[in-house]
């Protein structure tokens, strides 16, 4: 048998296209004949080198047609939009920087506005600064509306909603008004349809974000199920000064379906790249941790936890508390969010601080 | 049909290629990925690239015989996508992310390894495909990759019959596997 012929019988019997009797005689011939059936073996595996590469030019293939077709709809961005996705990737990139840069901005013009009136005899001087102050506020009224179309353009275009509700995320939040308001973690909900929130009971109340902000990485809650019975005083406060290095912390949330302590400490009184919004802390948290309370011995609340570093462990950043009442004041009274003033948690034994405390942890979940 | 059986019915069509399948994956986790890149110092363009290997790997796996995917298939190609993505940003030495939003992924690492040894396999392929020149890489592409047959195939080269296309394919398998095997020895 020539090799062209062995080679052709090799395929064809790969192939399933042999004769009964074809099949028993090849199959003798390699059994008697070592070299054939290495050969045999070599080929095989040959073949089956290039279905694989078959098998993935054709997926590739398919993959490239649907790719053209979403694009055709815009789910996928074209290349012809790089002008504006270049935009909205340094957007993306600066945005912290430019949001401190605007606070600083702010900062400034109140320290010279004063520097200004205070030495100056010349009392237009006093009628120019409010219009700076005010061309300020345009200015970052401008930037607050870039950012929302950014976001927007960002979002792309939403799926259609499924009719059941399956919950493709979780995390954590915590009531700040017994009426009803929850605070959690703005990339949590940012592209949800739906939210449910679960007590430790497992009591489930629909709710709706009323407030979103994603430099800050807050978002407010209110649970819309009339089912929902209100808490007359919530036992923790949110202090507004700086805590210490060094303070011992804990948090409770639901990286499970059931709710989790994890205790550490306050390490450093800045955050990611130096964010003085946030706290960095060193505790253990996984996924479904975000949104969850930073308390104090005292029992206050210190901060919100939101991120984590990448390629370290324990290393975890809590946005400061400070920032609750700036969120507040942005909302400029749209809900009417009143934070707890009394904390009865001081001074008590941390068991039973949790004990008065997990009742008002829940797990924020939705699609 | 819960989300599980969702997602089995979903893998079986990715698993035998099934266009409908591709799109619905591509619906529901595309935008995810998108701003997870774009965030990380990309461009919508490696979106693209990265989205498309990760979903290589999970055809790959979904392949499998003894398949199950032990998580969510969004988390799954998370997970995958997340790990090229800050190994692309490494080997170009450019701003590593150092803090992201805590989000659940899964280990990828063994997943990912299978998936580099196929390319490498499907490179040494492609590069004796590619040296061995025309017509032979056209009419073996189009036997073995295209999986047309021997007539449709002296039909397109212009050989008088199927017979003679066959001599001429096996000719050119010949020197294929030569270029290949000299370069997978090579490569061992």
């Amino acid at each position: 048998m020539d090799d062209a012929l062995l080679l052709d019988a090799i395929e064809r019997y790969r192939n399933g296209e042999m004769s009964p009797q074809e099949i028993i005689f090849f199959e003798e011939l390699r059994k008697n004949n070592p070299d054939i059936d290495q050969l045999a073996a070599e080929h095989n595996f040959f073949l089956a080198e290039l279905d694989k590469l078959s098998e993935i030019k054709a997926y590739k293939h398919n993959l490239n047609e649907v790719e053209n077709k979403l694009a055709n709809e815009g789910v996928i961005s074209q290349n012809q939009a790089k002008a504006k996705t270049k935009i909205l990737y340094l957007w993306n990139r600066y945005r912290r920087t430019i949001a401190v840069a605007a606070s600083i901005a702010g900062i400034v013009s109140i320290s010279t506005a004063t520097i200004v009136s205070m030495y100056s005899e010349n009392k237009k001087v006093a009628v120019i600064t409010p219009l700076v102050d005010h061309q300020l506020r345009q200015f970052e009224h401008k930037l607050n509306q870039i950012e929302t179309k950014l976001n927007d353009a960002s979002a792309v275009i939403k799926l259609p909603a499924k009719p059941k509700f399956e919950a493709n995320f979780r995390a954590t939040g915590f009531l700040v008004d017994g009426s009803g308001y929850i605070i959690t973690n703005a990339h949590v909900i940012t592209d949800a349809r739906n939210i449910i929130v679960e007590n430790k009971k497992g009591e489930q109340f629909l709710a709706k974000a009323v407030y979103i902000n994603k430099i800050t990485d807050l978002a407010f809650l209110k649970i819309s199920d009339t089912s929902f019975k209100k808490v007359a005083a919530l036992p923790y406060t949110f202090p507004k000064y700086s805590a210490e290095l060094g303070e011992h912390i804990f948090t409770l949330g639901y990286p499970r379906e059931e709710v989790v302590y994890g205790e550490g400490y306050l390490s450093a009184k800045s955050g990611y790249f130096g964010d003085t919004t946030s706290y960095q802390i060193s505790i253990s948290v996984n996924p479904g941790n975000s949104g969850g309370p930073v308390i104090n011995k005292n029992g206050e609340v210190i901060g919100i936890i939101s991120s984590k570093e990448t390629n370290a462990d324990g290393v975890v950043f809590a946005i400061k508390s400070k920032n609750i009442y700036d969120a507040l004041k942005e909302m400029k009274g749209d809900e009417s969010i009143k934070l707890p003033t009394v904390n009865s948690l001081k001074g008590l034994d941390r068991v039973v601080q949790v004990q008065k405390l997990e009742d008002f942890i829940y797990m924020v979940k939705g699609n | 049909m819960n989300i599980y059986e969702q997602e089995k019915v979903l893998l079986e069509g990715l698993a035998a290629n099934d266009t409908s399948a591709i799109e619905t994956i591509y619906r529901e986790n595309y935008s995810t990925i998108q701003a997870f890149i774009v965030k990380n110092s990309g461009y919508p363009e490696d979106a693209r690239d990265i989205f498309q290997e990760a979903m290589i790997v999970l055809f790959e796996k979904a392949k499998q015989e003894s398949f199950e995917l032990s998580c969510q298939i969004k988390t799954f190609i998370y997970s995958v996508c997340r790990r090229l993505w800050l190994k692309r940003l490494q080997q170009q030495s450019r701003y590593y992310p150092a803090s992201e939003i805590i989000k659940e992924t899964v280990p990828v690492e063994d997943e990912l390894e299978v998936h580099e040894k196929l390319n490498v396999d499907l490179t040494l392929m492609e590069n004796a495909l590619n040296k061995i020149g025309d017509p032979c890489k056209s009419i073996l592409e189009a036997y073995y990759i295209q999986k047309k047959s021997m007539p449709e195939i002296a039909d397109t080269f212009g050989y008088t019959n199927a017979d003679n296309a066959k001599t001429q394919k096996y000719k050119c398998l010949l020197r294929l596997k030569k270029i290949f095997f000299a370069q997978y020895k090579n490569g061992e």
